[in-house]
């Protein structure tokens, strides 16, 4: 027994060595995507940055992906697979990947990685995320324009901050320009799967939303606003225009390219450190796809007044007054959300109804 | 023209040869899909024989086909009984998950304490998680007729709405931010199925499996109650007349593969998986189903059949990372071998024939 320990253990060196070695060359860098690179959202806006990267840099990277792995123990097995390879930058795309990416990350400590959406980090392991949420202000000011049975459908995802920040941010700004506006939230546990997603919009739809977000990535809830005729939809994560103008009246896309194509060269200038990156409209992380012909004039207008007044960074879509749901005060006359609270955001704000699956 | 003639008795070497057969039409046929993929079909497919058990990173893809192979192994033990029987426990899945959220339940429940008897009591709760759950469809059918295959198959995704249900409150981490999931039992010394010997892949599941396999083989064999079992599946009349108790016989086969399936939850959890999360099953307790049949719910060959299936994970995702075939390429190659397994099994009991075409 001990015996084939100790190969074990030389082999592993032997393994890392090699990985090394296969580094100068040329700069490997891996992808692990949680749905199939056709999802049409976000691993198809991953994959888009992948590519981006190929282009930006040639003959200099070799870029390898694996899709639809399951957030566990198969991650882990697909990013050591990647490292032992010899990647030198491997990206995590999805938050259950956390756990699995710190594993790896503490057993090759001269690999980088990337984890999207977490918040473990290490020496070797940076997170990074976009500030969706703002992206949702806009969605928000437009379906409560857009409403005329004042329901709103919102798929949700899981339970996680990120995506109920979404859904404080659309109802913050559905509210104030719709007083009457009313949120109906289905929660789907699911990242990626065109049925389950189909049968929540139909079930939205069914009890009278006229609007359908979602914070699902697949186009199955644009498909089934189109079939029920008056519904309007965004595009999630990707621009989803095949569906434009209408149903799909706008859209927030993710644009990782800028990201991926500067944290490449930094792990190829040597000067890649650990970092914690949450950007927004601003830096162009966040982007909200053209608002179609389907919404009238003015509202289009104001819609992109507010995306200018954040990309100016004059506006928070966390501005107070706000209170949470259970009536207590948040945010006091002009008070601006804090990213540790944003962060770990776990509540409703007030005027939300139904309560967070506990 | 060609008819198929029914056998006599089941052709003995046919029995044996259908998986044989079966993997390589797969082969042959997913090789083909390859080609049209524009793929190397040699290579793709060495790429998911060959890689993981010779290829240069062996070392490590080794230990992860005992990790990926473990609880496919142990599930489809405990089906495989059942099945023999006629009794169809298509539920694993919700045993699987039941037995985690027990297993891992009665770890945190001492969290932090450090104890020797913690993770004996996880073992423990994990088969009876299982147990518990694969005994709702057997009492149904024993006090009702219900049937089982439509109850335990249901019951999955009750298991799964229960899943979501504690990562998001009673067993949520309490320092995890407000995200859901557990705490991970693999930085919880007591409650953590670690590797036996590091970087063997050799974790109290795969023990289990393998005592599984080996227990699973004497009751067949060597037991009256194997005997009933057997004798239930291909002669229930003479079952009758021999004195089995029906009612007994399904309480123990649901129930024994409900306490397997717990089992390898439960070691799941407490080891490569490490937290009890919202997306914890990724479909063991089905593809074990597969495993089962693939191998000829036959004890041993139940263990080479996870061992493959195993193999075209780990090498599938390698074939996907080097080669870029897409995810759905492996799904259907993976899907291809139980369709030629079902096809070939026909010619168990049955032989192909030309025949004149005779006026009617």
């Amino acid at each position: 027994m001990k015996f084939t320990t100790l190969l074990a253990s030389a082999a592993m060196a032997l393994g890392l060595a090699s990985g090394a070695m296969a580094a100068d060359d040329k700069t490997k860098v891996g992808f692990v995507y949680v749905g199939p690179v056709g999802d049409g959202g976000w691993t198809y806006e991953h994959n888009k940055g992948r590519l981006a990267v190929e282009e930006e840099f040639g003959d200099k990277v070799e870029t390898v992906f694996v899709e639809s792995v399951p957030e566990g123990p198969d991650a882990e097995r697909v990013m050591t697979q990647m490292a032992l390879e010899g990647a030198d930058l491997i990206f995590t795309t999805s938050f259950g990947y956390m756990d699995p990416t710190i594993n790896v990350a503490k057993k090759f400590p001269n690999v980088k990685f990337e984890h999207a959406t977490g918040y473990k980090t290490a020496d070797n392991v940076a997170v990074y995320s976009a500030r969706f949420y703002e992206g949702r202000a806009v969605q928000g000011h437009i379906a409560g324009k857009m409403t005329k049975s004042n329901i709103i459908g919102y798929i949700g995802s899981y339970p996680i901050p990120e995506v109920i920040r979404g859904i404080n941010s659309a109802y913050l700004h559905a509210k104030k320009v719709n007083p009457d506006v009313e949120f109906k939230i289905v929660w789907a546990y699911t990242w990626f799967d065109p049925a389950k997603e189909a049968d929540a919009a139909t079930v939205l739809i069914e009890q009278g939303a006229d609007v359908i977000l979602q914070h699902t990535d697949s186009t199955a809830p644009q498909a089934a606003a189109q079939e029920a005729g008056n519904v309007v939809t965004f595009g999630q994560a990707s621009d989803m225009s095949e569906y434009a103008p209408f149903p799909r009246v706008s859209s927030i896309i993710d644009d990782w390219a800028p990201y991926y194509i500067a944290r490449t060269k930094a792990v190829m200038d040597g000067t890649w450190e650990s970092a914690n990156t949450w950007d927004g409209i601003r830096e162009g992380m966040v982007a909200i796809g053209e608002i179609s012909d389907a919404v009238p004039a003015d509202v289009k207008e104001e819609a992109l007044a507010l995306k200018a007044a954040m990309a100016a960074g004059e506006y928070h879509p966390f501005t107070g007054p706000i209170k949470k749901q259970d009536g207590s005060d948040w945010l006091a006359e002009g008070e601006v959300a804090d990213d540790g609270t944003l962060a770990g955001m776990n509540f409703y704000i007030e005027g939300l109804e139904g309560e967070i699956p506990q | 023209m060609i008819v198929l003639e029914k056998r006599p008795q089941p052709s003995k070497a046919w029995s044996y040869a259908t998986p044989v057969v079966a993997v390589i039409a797969t082969m042959v046929f997913g090789g083909i899909l390859f080609a049209i993929l524009g793929k190397n079909p040699i290579e793709a497919i060495g790429t998911i024989f060959w890689e993981p058990l010779f290829g240069e990173f062996a070392f490590y893809y080794r230990p992860q086909l005992l990790v990926k192979g473990a609880p496919l192994v142990l599930i489809a033990i405990g089906l495989a009984l059942g099945f023999r029987a006629g009794i169809w426990n298509i539920g694993a899945e919700g045993q699987y998950i039941m037995g985690a959220i027990f297993g891992a339940g009665a770890g945190l429940a001492f969290y932090p304490l450090d104890a020797f008897y913690i993770f004996p009591i996880m073992v423990i709760a994990g088969a009876f998680g299982g147990w518990l759950w694969a005994m709702i469809p057997a009492f149904l059918k024993v006090r009702f007729g219900t049937n089982e295959i439509l109850v335990s198959l249901m019951l999955v995704y009750v298991a799964e709405q229960m899943l979501a249900s504690v990562s998001l409150g009673l067993l949520k981490n309490p320092e995890g931010f407000g995200f859901p999931g557990s705490r991970n039992l693999q930085s919880y010394d007591s409650a953590h199925n670690a590797e036996l010997i590091a970087g063997s892949g050799m974790h109290w599941g795969v023990v289990t499996a393998l005592i599984a396999v080996i227990f699973s083989y004497i009751l067949l064999n060597r037991h009256m109650l194997g005997f009933h079992i057997r004798l239930t599946g291909e002669a229930p009349r003479a079952a009758k007349f021999a004195g089995v108790n029906p009612a007994r016989l399904i309480l123990f086969c649901l129930g024994l593969s409900g306490a397997l399936a717990g089992l390898a939850g439960m070691f799941e959890v407490s080891g490569p998986s490490g937290v009890v999360s919202i997306d914890f099953n990724v479909g063991y307790g089905f593809t074990a189903i597969i495993v089962a049949f693939l191998g000829r719910l036959h004890p041993v060959g139940i263990l080479l059949a996870g061992g493959l299936m195993a193999l075209t994970y780990i090498g599938g995702e390698i074939a996907q990372s080097q080669l870029g075939l897409p995810a759905a390429a492996i799904q259907v190659f993976q899907g291809m071998l139980l369709f030629f397994l079902l096809a070939f099994d026909l010619l168990t009991n049955y032989r192909i024939r030309a025949a004149r075409s005779e006026v009617a």
